[in-house]
Parts: structure tokens; C-alpha cells; sequence
């Protein structure tokens, strides 16, 4: 073997391990690909939070593109990108539907008391089992579907406003445009 | 230091039977359909401590996962159901058997793909190292070697 090859290989192969190491450095273990996307939001009929005699169902979210998004009280990244979520919703550029789970009623409803309330509605679903067809494994999720109920992209973790500018607005100015 | 070993013996004795008690509450009828149900959760990751199986999580999600799946197959679901069940929900991640498909072909072939990188340059190695050591010398250097040796004192000599 000609004698640079004896440095080149070794020094290839250590290459090609070290970018594979770097990369996975940035990459998320969490973020684990929905097999929802392109499907529709599964069917579901649970109360409001707010007023536990009304149902809510998946037919009544159709007809504008929303963002869903996965919250409970007792999910401290919820706390950490709630104040997002009301600044989103006050600049009026998309409907946000929260899906309240495995929550308490009367805290989270103090909750939207106190930080501000950036949900159009509150589905509450507090045996979880929505959440297990929509494939949620920890709270904050955030899904955006379009206005026949389709699901286009999942996020896990907090939303935050580089996430809002860079990916979910300009998705939903591109659902909307879809019709 | 006697009490101490003795308090923990009693410790580990009160807290082993408590876990393993966790998942005595999922009984069938039927003992296939146990076997069955034991297989699935312990061949599902719990996707909330991604290094657990459903059946040894204690996360609140793995919790109702197994009660989920305890109700479909007491519904009379089979294995096969409860696993395109998790798969439409959860992806494959939720499988630690993952499936043959061509997403997945590196993670099955790659393994071999090294492997076979490594015996051909292990192959051309090892012949490159034959070659060299079967390589003869030329006139010159077989003058040069036999008068090395002659200089060489014996061994035997020096010890006298």
C-alpha cells in the first residue's frame, strides 16, 4: 500500500465519523417524525374547558387553516411559550385551538385567567386518549392543519417567535392561499 | 454497618415485589393472550424516557398506552392490530424491532456495509504484508547482509 494512503484512510474515516458526531450534536432526539402529517385530525367529541356541558368536535375546527396546540398546566415548557402563543394570537394571523391534557379543570382554567387566554377554544381532554390518536408524547405540541382538517407539519417543544416567523406563519399564508 | 446492610435487604425486599406488581393488574382469561400482551409492551419504546419499553415505564403516557392496549386485545384485537395501532399514532420509532423498508435499509445493511469496507482493506493488508516479506534481495544486498554477519561476533565467543 503507497504510504499516504496509510495516513489518508485512517484520516478519511475519521472524517467521516466526526461529521456524522457533529451533526447528530445539533439534532434532537425528540423530535421524532409524526406519520400524521398528511392525514387528518382524528376524530374526536370532548367538552370545552370552559364550559364542560358544550362538546366540541373535530367538524367544528374546518374551514380555516389552525394551529392545535397540546398544553397542561402541569407542562413547564407550556409556561415557557405561553407568552408566544398570546402575542401570536393578538396579532390575529391564525386561529390557535388548544387541546387542554390530562389536565385540572379548575387550574387550568386559572391559568387562562391570569397569563392570558390565546385560544380560540379549549378541548379538554382529560383522559388523554385524543392525545394518543394525535400520537402526542409530551406536552407542548403544536400541529398546523389546514382548513379540511389535513395535519401539514408537528412540532414538539416550546413554540418560539423564530419558529412562528420562519415556519408555522408562512405555512399557514401557504394553506390559506390553498384554500 | 450490620443494621445498615439489614435495613437495606429490607428495603430492596419491599420495593421489588411493588414493581413487579405494577403490571400483575393486566390479566386475561386466556394465557396466549398474556403472552401476547407481555410481548407488545415490551417490544414498544415508551416514547416519553426513550430508552424504557412500555412495559417497563413508569411515565404517565406509557401508563395509558398500556391500558390501551390491555382494552383493544380484551376487545378481542389481535397482536397485529395493537401494532398498526402504535404505528399510526407513534411511526416506527415506537417499535424496537424496526421494519424492513427502504427508510430503514441503512439501518439494516449498513452494519454489512462496513463489515465488507473493513475485510477488503483488512484482505489488502494483510496480501501487501505477504508480498513484502516474500520479497528477495537483490545481488546487492545479499553481499551486504552476508558480509553483516561475518562481522557479527559469535555469541559464543563473548560469554568465554
Amino acid at each position: 500500500m503507497k504510504s499516504y494512503l496509510r495516513f489518508a484512510i485512517p484520516l478519511l474515516i475519521f472524517g467521516v465519523i466526526a461529521a456524522f458526531l457533529f451533526k447528530g450534536l445539533g439534532m434532537d432526539p425528540r423530535e421524532i417524525p409524526s406519520p400524521l402529517i398528511g392525514k387528518s385530525v382524528p376524530d374526536f367529541a370532548l367538552p370545552l374547558l370552559e364550559q364542560p356541558e358544550t362538546q366540541i368536535t373535530n367538524k367544528d375546527l374546518l374551514g380555516k387553516p389552525y394551529l392545535l396546540n397540546v398544553w397542561a398546566t402541569w407542562c413547564v415548557s407550556c409556561r415557557a411559550e405561553h407568552e408566544t402563543l398570546v402575542q401570536l394570537s393578538r396579532t390575529g394571523k391564525v386561529d390557535i385551538y388548544g387541546l387542554n391534557w390530562k389536565d385540572d379543570r379548575a387550574g387550568a382554567q386559572t391559568w387562562l385567567r391570569k397569563l392570558g387566554n390565546p385560544y380560540e377554544a379549549n378541548i379538554f381532554d382529560k383522559k388523554g386518549r385524543t392525545a394518543i390518536d394525535l400520537g402526542v408524547y409530551g406536552a407542548p405540541e403544536t400541529f398546523v392543519v389546514d382548513s379540511k382538517g389535513i395535519i401539514h407539519y408537528k412540532h414538539a417543544g416550546p413554540v418560539t417567535p423564530q419558529l412562528i416567523n420562519d415556519k408555522l406563519l408562512p405555512l399557514i399564508e401557504q394553506l390559506k392561499q390553498e384554500g | 454497618m450490620r443494621v445498615i446492610c439489614l435495613a437495606m435487604l429490607f428495603l430492596i425486599s419491599i420495593t421489588t415485589p411493588l414493581s413487579a406488581a405494577t403490571l400483575s393488574e393486566y390479566k386475561f382469561d386466556d394465557a396466549s393472550k398474556d403472552a401476547d400482551f407481555r410481548a407488545i409492551i415490551e417490544e414498544m419504546r415508551c416514547l416519553v424516557c426513550q430508552n424504557e419499553s412500555l412495559a417497563g415505564s413508569n411515565a404517565e403516557l406509557a401508563v395509558d398506552l398500556r391500558n390501551e392496549i390491555f382494552d383493544m386485545m380484551k376487545a378481542g384485537q389481535t397482536k397485529d392490530d395493537v401494532i398498526s395501532f402504535m404505528v399510526a399514532r407513534y411511526g416506527d420509532f415506537v417499535l424496537y424491532d424496526p421494519p424492513m423498508k427502504p427508510s430503514t435499509y441503512p439501518l439494516w445493511f449498513g452494519p454489512l456495509f462496513l463489515f465488507l469496507i473493513g475485510a477488503v482493506l483488512l484482505a489488502r493488508a494483510v496480501k501487501g504484508k505477504k508480498q513484502s516479506q516474500e520479497a528477495t534481495l537483490s545481488t546487492d544486498e545479499e553481499q551486504r547482509l552476508a558480509s553483516l554477519l561475518k562481522q557479527t561476533p559469535d555469541p559464543q565467543d563473548s560469554k568465554k
